[in-house]
């Protein structure tokens, strides 16, 4: 009679605790080692932020303001939201697409690598190039555009918007466990750009068309970027709490899209 | 000496439907947990008596409608280098995969010392040098070779992987400032840098030219030497009788035939013939020996067992033959020859 195999659950590997977290931090390390030398990913991931909040929040425009609050002030927690999803999505989903279309994943899952430091290992990677975009737009504002806030709010604003690389981070494996690795930066392009002018991130919310601001509800940029202009007293004044839920919902749903991935990928041929 | 024949194994449980005779029917959860369970303890009781280090049993593997794998038997035992060969698209790297854990079979029992492939121990003790599209190029070497070697319990140190597979004055070269040949080695380097007891290299001189296929050779025969179990899948029937005890060669998803290197070898005996001569083919044709005449260009081309014979026949008729070249048949000629000993065989 044929069986067929079956996994006999999770027999636990004997590491040490040593061992197992020089093994994620060896992870961690390389990956954004990986990222940093990439010269594709930092340029399109640190520059663009930096050259808008340049172009549009210390050359032109510096002195107004928008609906009350100065535009270099305005556009710091603006453009730091985009960097913080570009960051978040190119670290990871265009990462995953490739590892997993071109067989690099499978040799690491053949290896003893815990799969769990895989995905930690990005994550943290989207974590530091959050926080590398979020410093730089401060350091600009501060140096030339006039940026004066109190130590409690740079924190809390920084503290906001890095945390905001978790759902984009999670959004990323999801989406790079359902493209190639040909299409996912296309399709990465084509999902989060409209998705963040929809939000507000680079026409002002309040100036964004009726309908628009209705699509905004549902967009996750529009949650991030309202809690980061919330800090600087510049969001629509809405409760906190509601978009932090709305952002954890996010979440949610994509790393269960992304378990989906995962476990389909058990079976999947590649090349 | 005898070439065993593989058999396909025949299902007496008639369950689901049948592809191609292979069966897709799956088991019940608890039926298949309490099987595994007394198998584990079958297999602790009787450790040491068996050598067989990793094997597939009946395995099917389908991928929707295409029929990769279809009941397979393989045994891998201790201490042996085994080579699976075959075209592309025979099956050999869904092999691979399924030994590795990467894969579910369709049907089938795939163990790896003795225990399901996907239990995490059992990858301590094997390393995996499979066909990579796409290696992270803005690492180097050694940090590759740091990265994998921290998975493992015991892992070499890095002099000596980077010794071992010739990679020293590599070291701090980023990956994709690599040839193809270098490359490789770095793959070959991650199977290795653990330890492992049970290698899976999977076509590991695909692409490469004479020279770096023979470094590589190399590499691996010193592994070798070292006690290490190795299941090696390759089209090159050069590189399998270079380099391992035992040839399964595999066709379509069948294992069609197995034995040392020499058996296989003298089964496709067959030898090409090729001269410019002015013989007709008729004529060719009806010297004793020839089994096939083609025309190619300017030349013709005999097919015959018996090389020398033929050789000595054609001389002799005529004294003016050029551009004589006398070489093994392909293996594809030899797989056809062995699937249709083998069809003839089971026809019966």
């Amino acid at each position: 009679m044929s069986t067929a195999t079956i996994a006999l659950g999770n027999t636990r590997i004997q590491r040490s605790p040593a061992q197992t977290t020089q093994i994620y931090l060896k992870e961690a390390k390389y990956e954004f080692l990986k990222y940093l030398r990439l010269r594709m990913y930092t340029i399109s991931v640190l520059t663009f932020p930096i050259m808008f909040y340049i172009l549009f929040g210390l050359v032109l425009n510096s002195k107004e303001s928008i609906a009350g609050t100065r535009v270099p002030v305005y556009l710091i927690p603006s453009y730091g939201t985009f960097g913080v999803i570009a960051a978040s999505l190119f670290a990871t989903a265009a990462g995953l697409a490739s590892d997993r279309g071109l067989g690099w994943l499978q040799v690491k899952r053949a290896s003893p690598m815990p799969p769990f430091a895989y995905f930690t290992a990005k994550i943290f990677t989207s974590f530091v190039f959050s926080t590398i975009v979020v410093l730089a737009l401060f350091a600009l504002g501060i140096a030339f555009g006039g940026v004066r806030m109190n130590v409690g709010q740079f924190a809390r604003l920084f503290g906001t918007l890095v945390a905001g690389s978790l759902p984009f981070s999670a959004m990323g494996l999801a989406l790079g466990y359902f493209t190639g690795p040909n299409s996912a930066p296309p399709t990465i392009n084509l999902i989060y750009l409209p998705m963040s002018f929809c939000s507000g991130l680079w026409v002002p919310f309040m100036f964004l068309p009726a309908i628009v601001k209705k699509i905004a509800l549902v967009l996750p940029p529009y949650h991030l970027s309202q809690l980061a202009l919330g800090v600087v007293g510049a969001g629509t004044h809405e409760s906190a709490i509601g978009h932090w839920e709305a952002l954890a919902a996010f979440t949610m749903i994509c790393l269960g899209i992304a378990r989906i991935g995962f476990q389909r990928d058990q079976e999947k041929m590649y090349g | 000496m005898a070439l065993a024949r593989a058999t396909v194994l025949g299902d007496d449980a008639n369950t689901g439907k049948r592809i191609n005779n292979c069966e897709l029917a799956p088991v019940p959860r608890e039926e298949l947990k309490m099987i595994a369970t007394l198998e584990q303890a079958h297999v602790a009781n009787s450790a040491g008596t068996d050598a067989i280090v990793a094997g597939l049993d009946g395995v099917n593997k389908n991928y929707g409608d295409v029929r990769a794998l279809c009941g397979v038997n393989f045994r891998v035992r201790a201490g042996e280098v085994v080579a699976l060969l075959g075209p592309n698209g025979a099956g050999k790297t869904t092999a691979v995969k399924l030994l590795l854990g990467l894969l579910q079979p369709n049907a089938g029992k795939v163990r790896v010392f003795g225990g399901d492939p996907t239990n995490p121990e059992n990858r301590m003790r094997t390393g995996a040098m499979l066909q990579v599209g796409r290696v992270p190029e803005t690492l180097r070497v050694r940090e590759h070779i740091d990265l994998f070697s921290s998975y493992y319990e015991k892992p070499l140190s890095l002099t000596e992987v980077l010794a071992a597979a010739g990679l020293e004055k590599l070291s701090d070269r980023k990956f994709g400032e690599l040839s193809g040949g270098q490359r490789q080695r770095v793959l070959f380097a991650l199977a290795i840098c653990g330890n492992p007891d049970l290698l899976f290299l999977d076509e590991p001189t695909v692409g490469l030219d004479v020279e770096a296929r023979r470094m590589l050779w190399d590499q691996i025969r010193r592994l070798v030497g070292k006690g290490k179990t190795v299941l090696l899948t390759t089209h090159y029937l050069q590189e399998a009788d270079a380099l391992a005890d035992r040839v399964a060669v595999i066709n379509k998803g069948e294992i069609i035939a197995e034995g040392t290197p020499a058996a296989i070898k003298a089964h496709t005996a067959g030898k090409k013939i090729r001269c410019i001569t002015k013989l007709t083919i008729d004529v060719l044709r009806g010297i004793p020996g020839v089994t096939e005449v083609k025309e190619d260009r300017e030349a013709v081309e005999l097919h015959t067992g018996e090389a020398e014979r033929v050789v000595r026949e054609l001389l002799a008729r005529d004294p003016n033959l050029a551009g004589l070249e006398v070489t093994t048949a392909g293996l594809e000629e030899a797989f056809l020859a062995l699937t249709q000993e083998k069809n003839g065989n089971d026809g019966n």
